[in-house]
């Protein structure tokens, strides 16, 4: 067994810094009320290093201390390592030998969110980070729809063009606008009949694979993805499914 | 308020090369304003109403203003313009501007019933009635404000500028007040999303928003006597930002001059580029939004920061130089002193490249040194900003230091949450101290430079200069409107009868009235070139 807690110079000294407001002007009380939330949080020996009177009745707080709780490595599972990167050549080899045509995808960012360099790092030709985008594989064929672009639409779009693959894209979460966007697209793809005939990806800066299957999508990429990831997971899916 | 020429030029520009930009930027802007004073927008036939003190809306929540200017639509009158419409129903009833409209908007008078509206001397003398009076109620406004602000200090340059998006005005109030009593000067409230697409204003007090605050009448004033009250605590006067852009950019302007906001952010070009708003309509609104901003003192903030948010800060470093100028000589022209025209620019460079904070340094003096008499609005690093909160600072200090070192005047502070969340009450007071720091240590030592001749930085700046100054041949060439069309700007193309809000644009009909045209200022002059 292994057991893991934070280092700071020494091992298993536990060593940690958090930083808070509290809605209480900064006194002996909104003191105490920060050390007592430390101790809870497992913080043992914990020091205010930090304070700060916000005004309107707001304190700020920096604590370090060491923290009592640790962890067994063996308890940890993750999901399973990456699946691994299919290249750009055997991409559109396999994929143009088992459906001898043109994968369609629509791509767009939805609901009021007008945030386009993701989406579109992973669908321009140009790509991201090096890595070349979806445009440029030829079994592609991408319709990037842009920005704000509502649920509704977005399913005629997909009917429209007839599109194997869906691409949406959240960047704005405040209030978890993200949530009820892309759970009402999957409403609407399912109420349409069309959620088994589709592959549905989502991704974002805050989003993650977990978040996108519990909200019933295929797949969910957060930040730094790379469009060949994608790609890779696309054919992956592709070929699964036509088995 | 805004009116300290800073010592010339530090780089020591090529007089030709200004000369150049100026006579371009000129001369664009004057054919902009041709091809648009014959047209006015629905937007700007609701601001109009608006100057009257008309407010308010009906159960659904649609303003009365809108459903007004509507009626005036299908009865096929708004060519005379919605006062003069308004003028008749007037004189017809004997009721006040507001009853009228409701009136009309509830059916309960059809527009139709009416005698044709002409250009009746009798009518225009009404128009001109209600207009005067209510000029005069907006100046007697104002007036008291410049007095409440005279008994205040103004706070020392540059004025620290945070942003509240919570989405909750009340919210918002308690992070704006706390900002202010650590320091800020400046507090801008962030729109939530998409209400730059909405055709009308939202009504009411709301709790409610998504990356920021709608903003509402009745949401300003709640902001503005909260900072009535903390300057008044503070001794400092706490200026307030909202955005005076999108389908409805002239009314939000006259909403900001009701309700005595200090700054509006306000640039067509970008709601043409990246929100697909039709540009005559939105450079049609922006002239009359700027003339009503004008009128009462308030400073606008353009968004070149917007340019270099999607493409390389580095390269096109010179799309934000012409814009600029662009957006200075369309101010001028529709009445804004240079000290009213806050131009923007921002700090957006890949700060892992060698030098990357020279070439910052050059472009922030550039700007400088290009408007001497107008403030100028830097706004911080967003893009290379990451979930590394302490790296974050790093950059935002640079970004500070800059600041101070060319006398920018309003200093939008970077978050170190940039990359994550709209800003915690912590994470401005980390801003707000980080930036005092570099005012209070490193305010005067612009005073101590000089560069020298081979310098990189002044060889950097004059090469932006001059590469702007091609761009504005092109578009001059051209003219703003194809090379929108052309996608000049940031390769979008955006044709002058496609895109949002364009069925709300219309040619004034020759008994076209509104006497606001001839109230409110224009063409303001340059000293600086006299
Ligand atoms: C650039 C930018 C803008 C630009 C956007 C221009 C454009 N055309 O996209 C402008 C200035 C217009 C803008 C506006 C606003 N923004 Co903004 N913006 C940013 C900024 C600085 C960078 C975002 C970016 O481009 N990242 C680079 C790309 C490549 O990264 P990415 O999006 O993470 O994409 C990668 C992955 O996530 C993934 N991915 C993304 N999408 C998809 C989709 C699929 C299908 C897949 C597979 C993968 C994938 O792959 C990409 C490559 O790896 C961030 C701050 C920051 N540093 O992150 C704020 C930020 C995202 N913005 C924010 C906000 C709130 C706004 C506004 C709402 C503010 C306002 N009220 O006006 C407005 C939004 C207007 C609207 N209607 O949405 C907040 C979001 C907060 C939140 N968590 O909700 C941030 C974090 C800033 C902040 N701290 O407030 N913004």
């Amino acid at each position: 067994m292994m057991f893991l807690k934070p280092y700071g110079d020494t091992l298993n000294d536990g060593a940690i810094q958090i930083s808070f407001s509290l809605p209480h002007p900064l006194n002996e009380t909104s003191k105490k009320v920060s050390l007592e939330l430390a101790l809870k949080m497992g913080i043992a020996n914990p020091k205010i290093t930090f304070t700060q009177e916000l005004g309107e009745g707001f304190s700020f707080f920096i604590i370090y201390g060491n923290l009592s709780h640790e962890i067994d490595i063996d308890s940890i599972k993750t999901s399973k390592v990456k699946e691994p990167i299919i290249d750009y050549w055997d991409i559109n080899r396999l994929i143009e030998e088992k459906f001898n045509r043109k994968i369609v995808i629509v791509g767009a960012t939805i609901g009021s969110d007008a945030h386009t360099v993701g989406l579109d790092a992973i669908l321009s030709a140009k790509g991201y980070a090096g890595d070349v985008g979806l445009e440029r594989y030829p079994v592609f064929q991408v319709h990037n729809l842009g920005s704000q672009i509502l649920p509704e639409l977005l399913l005629e779009k997909i009917m429209d063009k007839q599109a194997d693959v869906v691409l949406v894209s959240q960047v704005v979460t405040q209030k978890n606008i993200h949530i009820h966007n892309l759970t009402q697209l999957v409403e609407l793809i399912e109420g349409a009949g069309l959620r088994d005939h589709i592959i549905t990806i989502c991704g974002g800066p805050y989003l993650s694979k977990e978040l996108a299957l519990e909200l019933g999508y295929d797949g969910g990429f957060g930040a730094h993805s790379l469009p060949s990831e994608v790609a890779s997971f696309i054919a992956r899916r592709l070929l699964e499914k036509s088995k | 308020m805004f009116n300290s020429p800073v010592d010339s030029g530090i780089l020591n520009l090529p007089r030709d090369s200004i000369n150049e930009a100026r006579y371009l930027g000129k001369s664009i802007a004057s054919a902009v304003h041709n091809k648009i004073k014959d047209l006015s927008t629905l937007s700007i036939e609701r601001a109009s109403l608006r100057m009257l003190g008309i407010r308010g809306a009906n159960q659904e929540g649609t303003p009365w203003v809108n459903i007004f200017t509507e009626k005036c639509l299908s009865a096929n009158l708004i060519q005379n313009g919605v006062l003069m419409i308004l003028a008749q129903v007037c004189k017809h009833t004997s009721m006040n501007p507001q009853q009228a409209v409701e009136m009309v908007s509830e059916n309960r008078i059809h527009l139709n019933d009416l005698i044709e509206v002409n250009g009746s001397k009798e009518i225009k003398k009404l128009c001109d009635e209600l207009a005067n009076k209510a000029y005069q109620n907006l100046s007697n406004k104002k007036k008291e404000r410049l007095n409440f602000i005279n008994t205040l200090s103004s706070g020392t340059k540059p004025y620290l500028y945070v942003i509240v998006a919570t989405g909750n005005i009340y919210e918002d109030v308690k992070q704006a007040k706390s900002a202010a009593l650590l320091g800020a000067d400046i507090i801008a409230v962030i729109r939530t999303t998409a209400q730059s697409l909405l055709d009308y204003i939202p009504q009411g007090i709301t709790t409610e928003g998504f990356g920021g605050t709608a903003a509402t009448q009745e949401n300003f004033a709640v902001m503005r006597e909260a900072l009535d009250e903390v300057s008044q605590k503070t001794g400092r006067y706490i200026r307030l930002v909202n955005y005076c852009s999108g389908l409805a950019m002239p009314e939000i302007a006259t909403l900001g001059l009701i309700e005595g906001l200090d700054i509006m952010v306000n640039d067509a070009v970008y709601g043409i580029l990246f929100r697909d708003i039709n540009s005559l309509r939105t450079l049609t609104d922006q002239e009359f939004s700027r003339r009503i901003l004008s009128f009462g003192d308030i400073i606008i903030v353009t968004g070149e920061d917007n340019l270099i948010k999607t493409v390389d800060a580095k390269e096109m470093a010179h799309t934000v130089t012409a814009s600029q100028i662009i957006n200075y000589y369309l101010a001028l022209k529709s009445g804004l002193k240079p000290g009213l025209i806050g131009l923007g620019h921002a700090f957006e460079m890949d700060p892992s490249e060698s030098d990357s904070f020279l070439h910052e340094l050059a472009q922030a003096w550039l700007v400088r040194d290009l408007f001497p008499q107008s403030p100028i609005k830097y706004m911080p690093p967003t893009r290379y900003m990451t979930g590394n909160i302490f790296r974050g600072m790093v950059l935002n200090a640079a970004f500070n230091l800059i600041g101070v070192l060319t006398n920018q005047e309003i200093l939008l502070l970077g978050m170190p949450t940039e990359a994550l969340h709209t800003p915690f009450i912590q994470d401005r007071f980390l801003s707000i101290e980080n930036a005092l720091y570099f005012k209070n240590a490193a305010g005067n030592l612009s005073n101590e430079f000089t560069l020298k001749e081979s310098s990189l930085m002044r060889k950097r700046a004059i090469e932006v200069l001059n590469k702007a100054v091609n761009l504005l041949k092109v578009i001059n060439q051209k003219g703003l409107f194809n090379a929108l069309a052309e996608g000049t700007f940031a390769s979008i193309k955006r044709p002058e009868n496609m895109g949002r809000g364009f069925a709300g644009v219309f040619v004034k009909g020759s008994s076209y009235y509104n006497p606001f045209l001839s109230l409110l200022p224009d063409n303001a002059t340059d000293e600086t070139e006299a």
